[in-house]
């Protein structure tokens, strides 16, 4: 299933960007026109998401940078602790909603402490796997076109993350002993 | 709500500096911050530009219009406003393969342009409409069928079995999708009493 899966993700970019123009071209669409049309959108929605993305990144690099996150983690830690979470996986739980690369760098130095097939390791993984940076998708998706009123979008997302969180823990119990 | 975290960040972020004697460290944060955020723009540009040539082909070609009637019925449940054989379907459709398929970098773009033609739907172009509510939880719960910077993380890290979180992944990553599902129906039915049903 694995092995499958991972030759149809390796192969999935390759054949569609030769499936795609090919396929145009027999319907007699002139291509690279088409192709040049298209691209010039791309650049423009990439210059349109800076503001947003500055500004988001802006408030969270102050908010890590001043010790402000691991106060927040800290003071949640008891409560986890109590039901029985490990908690050095519990910053996974508030850095994944808000930063990618920064919970993609955390995963990594868990997977590296406890070693990746300890239970902290799986649950790492797991959690990194199935979840995805709430913010950072909003604000592209909505910064590129204009949309200042998230709506309950960001509750959804948040609420979604923990749910991820919740089953990815109870699964990694559940399978892994 | 946006505006509201963002606040509290900030302000937060400052008072703990400050209380902590180390207010520098907002300076010095707040242009790192900056400065990440075009750096990560200018690594979408690439990504962005490629992809939208290549969507605007499969659209020009037919391709996408294919696509999103073969899916109609699973669209039509989760997008109920978009009318039928509107573009924006084939773009959400791609969008969905896309991250099924871990293909990160190509469902962003993929995802914008389904965004853009939401927008042009949205009869208030301030505030999201209700279907981009949805295609955003289905995006931020990440449906993601193999995570493979995982694998590849943990193969690195001599790993006895780095696949074996493929399954885990997968079941968290359902339930997660199906909560997003849910709780976006939730807050849609408490937004309009009488979910829209047109085309």
């Amino acid at each position: 299933m694995y092995a499958l899966v991972s030759l149809i993700s390796a192969w999935a970019i390759p054949i569609m960007i030769v499936f795609i123009p090919l396929y145009a071209a027999y319907r007699k669409i002139p291509v690279y026109e088409s192709f040049v049309e298209g691209a010039k959108d791309g650049f423009d929605t990439a210059i349109k998401i800076i503001p947003h993305l500055v500004g988001m990144m802006v408030a969270i690099s102050v908010f890590r940078a001043s010790g402000a996150m691991d106060m927040l983690i800290g003071w949640m830690r008891p409560f986890f602790e109590s039901i029985g979470v490990p908690t050095e996986v519990l910053p996974l739980a508030i850095l994944r909603p808000i930063t990618g690369a920064g919970s993609l760098a955390f995963t990594t130095d868990l997977i590296e402490q406890f070693g990746p097939d300890s239970m902290i390791g799986r649950i790492a993984s797991t959690v990194q796997g199935s979840t995805d940076t709430t913010l950072y998708v909003i604000t592209v998706y909505f910064g590129a076109i204009g949309i200042r009123k998230a709506g309950y979008a960001l509750k959804v997302g948040l609420i979604s993350d923990a749910v991820g969180f919740i089953a990815s823990l109870v699964i990694c119990y559940l399978v892994f002993t | 709500m946006v505006n509201w975290i963002w606040l509290f960040f900030i302000v937060v972020g400052f008072l703990v500096a400050a209380i902590n004697g180390d207010v520098e460290s907002v300076t010095q944060a707040a242009f790192d911050g900056a400065k990440n955020g075009v750096t990560v723009c200018f690594g979408l540009i690439s990504v962005l530009v490629f992809w939208m040539g290549m969507m605007r082909i499969a659209e020009d070609a037919g391709i996408l219009a294919k696509l999103a009637r073969l899916l109609q019925p699973v669209v039509r449940f989760l997008f109920p406003s978009i009318p039928k054989n509107h573009p924006a379907l084939g773009y959400i459709m791609s969008n969905m393969s896309a991250n099924i398929l871990g293909l990160g970098n190509a469902a962003t773009p993929m995802g914008i342009k389904a965004m853009q033609e939401l927008q042009k739907l949205n009869p208030n172009k301030d505030e999201a409409s209700t279907a981009m509510c949805t295609l955003l939880a289905l995006n931020t719960s990440s449906i993601t069928l193999i995570p493979t910077t995982l694998i590849a993380i943990r193969m690195n890290f001599n790993s006895m079995n780095p696949a074996e979180i493929v399954g885990t992944t997968l079941i968290a990553t359902i339930i997660s999708t199906t909560a997003a599902i849910f709780v976006d129906r939730w807050y849609r039915r408490s937004r309009s009493p009488i979910p829209p049903l047109k085309g």
